[in-house]
């Protein structure tokens, strides 16, 4: 299991209702199910993930998080978990609004795009970066909203969302991001991880 | 009809009340199983069958010398293993497969005809019940169903919410729409306005509206497939014949199968029974009977659902299923949902659909490991 999964699981207490939005094939899922006896549902866009989910035993509903939220009640859930996919909507805004309002705190994960590399890539070959987050070329990715982790800490303070931590992620290193230390985290980590409560 | 020697009849005593407000009571349940009951008798499997089923979900059926109607999803090592779960499945009342119908006799000894009480969903699901008294088992593994099945299914769980474990509705409905009840009504006038109908007094009569159901079947057929699946099975091929014949015969090969699967469905099945089958599903209003508000249908249950539609099913398609699902997750259910990618429309649940089969047996299985 990805690193990534390891510092959300870690900010999992036992026991609790959790949905994973964006489940994709349910890796996190089945550890948080299996090793911290979580009640844990899955919400995925792509059927060929539903399947994968469901030949593990794990509840999923084949759905777009933009569309498909407002059907859960306000605060039906402890945590809601959503990985390296705010970028990818339309609306991002609306999705984390949503996901406040299910949830009553969200994880929310993001590739920074002020990551060193991203930003050595885009001022020295002038193309368009490709990181190991960020796998995809221009014309094929599926992020139309990519931030930052200075964006992404600004965007939450603005719309008076707390934020209980922030971790930047750099391959195996996860360190907590400050008001202070802000500018350096969003240079070296190349994922941030927040959770959050409104 | 039906050849009673291949028939497992279950003769239900307590009496039950209808929704029409008419009471019966010893009245036969005809039912079949497959596999074998565990001696926890935590292994059952209730299967709901749809309009034309009946109790012979797989392998021959005995009446019928046809494949079971679930012979893809069931049997040894199949998505519902028979190796593994015990199925059982029984006709409704109201049907003609040897269960409680309107070919069956009044207290007088005349046959029913149209003098059978009007059924529901409601009544079949409670009057299907009493099988699991019969079999002493406390609490099924599952209970599924496509179709009308499903609508029994949800009919079963908001009735009796913690009899079942787990919880199968696919490809159906909470309450039959505007276009569901017309499709029915065609049916319906198809066969009273056959002069064979007699008004349903036909077996008296030593006649058999043959024409109307066959209409009847034909139109429905035409419901159960996608205009995809039909095209590319039919198209404008012809039937045995270079050029078109400029009369009515069957110039075209889908005018020559569908008049192939009304006759064939008249020789297994009862016209009164039909107009019987379909009223019930035409009542079926499931939100209705929680002054519209359907989550309340499931609030007793902690039962887990597993909602499978398809993409071509224009029937009951896919936000009809999804509107389930929404009512599940708004009380906090436990509920799953897949819609499977299918060319081949309603009967999709019906065929051999390995995404579907798949998904339904990962799941069950899935769910008995963790029992």
């Amino acid at each position: 299991m990805k690193n990534e999964f390891q510092v959300i699981a870690d900010l999992i207490e036992k026991d609790k209702k959790v949905l994973d939005v964006g489940c994709a094939d349910g890796t996190l899922m089945k550890f948080l199910k299996d090793n911290k006896n979580i009640n844990i549902r899955g919400l995925e866009i792509s059927k060929q993930k539903v399947q994968e989910c469901i030949a593990k035993g794990l509840t999923v509903i084949e759905g777009n998080a933009e569309k498909d939220l407002k059907q859960f009640p306000d605060k039906s859930f402890d945590y809601v978990v959503l990985s390296q996919t705010l970028q990818a909507f339309l609306n991002p805004e609306l999705v984390l609004d949503e996901l406040l309002r299910v949830g009553k705190k969200a994880i929310v994960t993001i590739p920074n795009f002020g990551y060193w590399k991203v930003r050595f890539h885009l001022l020295l070959k002038g193309t368009m970066p490709i990181t190991k987050t960020l796998p995809d070329e221009w014309y094929n990715t599926p992020n139309l909203h990519m931030c930052t982790i200075k964006d992404f800490f600004h965007f939450v303070k603005s719309k008076d969302i707390k934020i209980f931590k922030s971790l930047a992620l750099n391959n195996l290193n996860s360190s907590t991001i400050n008001e202070s230390n802000l500018g350096v985290k969003n240079l070296f980590a190349d994922l941030g991880i927040f959770l959050i409560e409104k | 009809m039906n050849t009673e020697k291949n028939i497992k009849t279950l003769i239900v005593k307590k009496s039950l009340k209808l929704d029409c407000g008419k009471t019966i009571k010893d009245f036969p349940i005809a039912y079949e199983t497959y596999g074998s009951l565990n001696s926890k008798k935590d292994n059952a499997i209730l299967v709901f069958h749809a309009l034309t089923g009946d109790q012979f979900v797989t392998g021959i059926n005995p009446v019928t010398n046809k494949e079971g109607w679930w012979s893809y999803a069931v049997g040894p090592d199949k998505a519902i293993d028979t190796n593994k779960y015990f199925v059982i499945c029984s006709n409704v009342i109201g049907g003609c497969m040897g269960s409680y119908g309107p070919s069956h006799k009044d207290n007088d000894q005349n046959i029913f005809g149209t003098n059978f009480p009007v059924i529901t969903i409601n009544d079949m699901v409670n009057a299907q019940y009493n099988l699991l008294d019969y079999f002493g088992i406390d609490k099924l593994f599952s209970i599924a169903g496509g179709s009308m099945g499903g609508m029994q299914v949800l009919q079963f769980i908001s009735n009796f919410p913690d009899k079942s474990k787990t919880v199968i509705p696919i490809a159906t409905t909470s309450s039959h729409s505007a276009q569901n009840i017309a499709f029915n009504e065609l049916g319906r006038q198809a066969i009273t306005a056959d002069s064979d109908w007699k008004d349903g007094k036909y077996t008296l009569k030593n006649t058999t509206p043959g024409k109307g159901l066959a209409v009847a079947r034909m139109a429905a057929h035409i419901t159960y497939l996608s205009k995809k699946g039909l095209q590319e099975k039919f198209g404008r091929k012809l039937q045995e014949r270079e050029d078109l014949k400029f009369g009515f015969d069957a110039d075209f090969q889908i005018e020559s199968y569908l008049r192939y699967q009304g006759s064939v469905f008249v020789d297994r099945f009862d016209a009164n029974s039909y107009l019987y089958i379909t009223r019930a599903m035409d009542y079926f209003d499931l939100a209705k009977q929680f002054n519209g508000n359907l989550s309340k249908a499931f609030i007793n249950t902690n039962a887990k659902f597993f909602i499978i539609s398809f993409t071509s099913d224009w029937l009951y398609p896919t936000q009809e299923n999804k509107d389930i699902v929404i009512a599940l997750n708004s009380i906090g259910a436990d509920v799953g949902f897949v819609e499977i990618e299918s060319d081949k429309g309603h009967d999709s649940f019906l065929l051999d659909v390995p995404d579907f089969l798949s998904a339904l047996k990962n799941f069950l299985d899935k769910s008995y490991e963790e029992k």
